[in-house]
């Protein structure tokens, strides 16, 4: 059981590990703003996601899962607001550049 | 090398770029995001060093905090900024410059260097004191019990930092609001994070304060979040500051330090020291000091973000 809980987990980080590698290659290559926003909020969303997924079964306890998927939603909300805020600046200033 | 070991070298050298990226940033606002990123990686640190307290701390206050307070100075520096600026210092200041930096840099890493491998440490004894203060943090029982005089002048010193930021407020706008005004449609996003945050983080600042007792956390870092929620719903313009001379805002900037003072004088009086507590009423007497603090931090923090009176008083 803890064998299929461990391969659980490295996968789950690994592929979470994915999604920031590539979140910031996409920050540093692509070339306007919202495309970058873009690349950042997929790092923030499932590669944070992912992670958290991958240490659930690690927790003590169930509280300390329960704080893990806070944790998660909370960078959701905050990701999803500075990526709208960004947005809007960046179409109010009118050039994506 | 272990994973670990290899992540903390990563982590120093990441650190040591950051503060260069910070230094040889051109404009203010880039700065700024640079000292902050270096803020909450130093953070990080502290995690590894097992100070969870100080890495609390360090994101709340050196990061977050101070990091609005610098990008507020940086937008209203915007455009006063020239290029010219460099210039003016001639090459034989920057020299000198250079060199004294460079001086005090060596014999900043001759005194790391020269440290002796175990130094010396008051830790022994204050574990073995902590059952008396009830606490078991023992973080806050330095803070609160130990060194208490330090952390309630460290509170009259913000206290201060409110009045000098008050001051420089025009002579009509005196006693008037800081801050924008509350706005009939405020920005739906900001609006929006504000309305669902605050909530969940004024809980979560209560929470923090009140584990500082026996787990990191404390009367600073709750009190933190805690001003947190309050800039975030002012920057959503939900709400609008209050008025510098409204009392009950000047009573609550000042009661963290007035009460702790008066515990410290009850002390001198009762318990027959000051700052001492009374043997088996410690706990009770610091959390009524801590509840205090983190009002007056809570508070204070927000209003050294709003910054000066810009409207006149209503009366």
């Amino acid at each position: 059981m803890s064998l299929v809980l461990d391969l659980f987990g490295i996968v789950a980080i690994g592929a979470g590990v994915f999604f920031f590698l590539a979140g910031t290659v996409g920050l540093l290559r692509f070339p306007d703003a919202l495309s970058r926003l873009h690349a950042l909020t997929k790092a923030d969303n499932l590669g944070l996601g992912l992670v958290v997924l991958g240490l659930l079964p690690r927790g003590d306890s169930l509280l300390a899962a329960l704080k893990l998927v806070a944790v998660w939603a909370l960078v959701q909300l905050a990701g999803a607001t500075a990526a709208q805020l960004v947005g809007r600046a960046v179409r109010r200033k009118g050039s994506a550049a | 090398m272990s994973v670990l070991q290899a992540l903390d070298i990563g982590l120093a050298f990441l650190i040591v770029a950051v503060a260069a990226w910070t230094i040889f940033a051109r404009g203010a606002f880039a700065a700024t995001v640079g000292y902050v990123v270096y803020g909450l990686l130093l953070s990080l640190v502290w995690i590894r060093l097992f100070a969870v307290d100080v890495a609390l701390t360090e994101a709340a206050i050196g990061s977050g905090v101070t990091g609005i307070l610098l990008i507020g100075a940086a937008a209203r520096l915007r455009g006063g900024e020239t290029a010219g600026d460099e210039k003016s210092l001639s090459g034989a200041a920057r020299l000198l410059t250079a060199g004294l930096c460079i001086l005090v840099a060596l014999a900043l890493a001759g005194v790391v260097l020269l440290l002796p491998d175990q130094g010396p440490s008051l830790a022994p004894q204050s574990m073995q004191n902590l059952a008396e203060t009830g606490l078991g943090n023992p973080v806050t029982a330095v803070l609160i019990a130990y060194r208490s005089f330090d952390t309630m002048l460290e509170k009259v010193v913000l206290v201060l930092a409110v009045v000098g930021v008050w001051s420089l407020a025009a002579d009509r706008y005196w006693g008037g609001a800081p801050g924008e005004a509350r706005a009939e449609r405020p920005e739906p996003t900001l609006a929006f994070l504000a309305q669902v945050l605050a909530p969940i983080g004024i809980l979560v600042g209560v929470h923090i304060f009140w584990v500082g007792a026996d787990e990191p956390g404390g009367a600073f870092q709750g009190g933190a979040i805690l001003a947190a929620m309050w800039m975030i719903v002012m920057m959503a313009r939900l709400t609008e500051a209050p008025q510098t001379n409204a009392f009950w805002l000047r009573l609550t900037l000042v009661a963290g330090p007035v009460v702790f003072l008066t515990a410290g004088v009850a002390g001198a009086i009762f318990a027959g020291g000051f700052f001492a507590y009374p043997p088996g009423f410690a706990k009770p007497i610091i959390l009524f000091i801590e509840t205090f603090m983190v009002l007056s931090i809570a508070v204070t923090l927000p209003m050294l973000v709003a910054g000066p009176p810009r409207r006149e008083p209503r009366q």
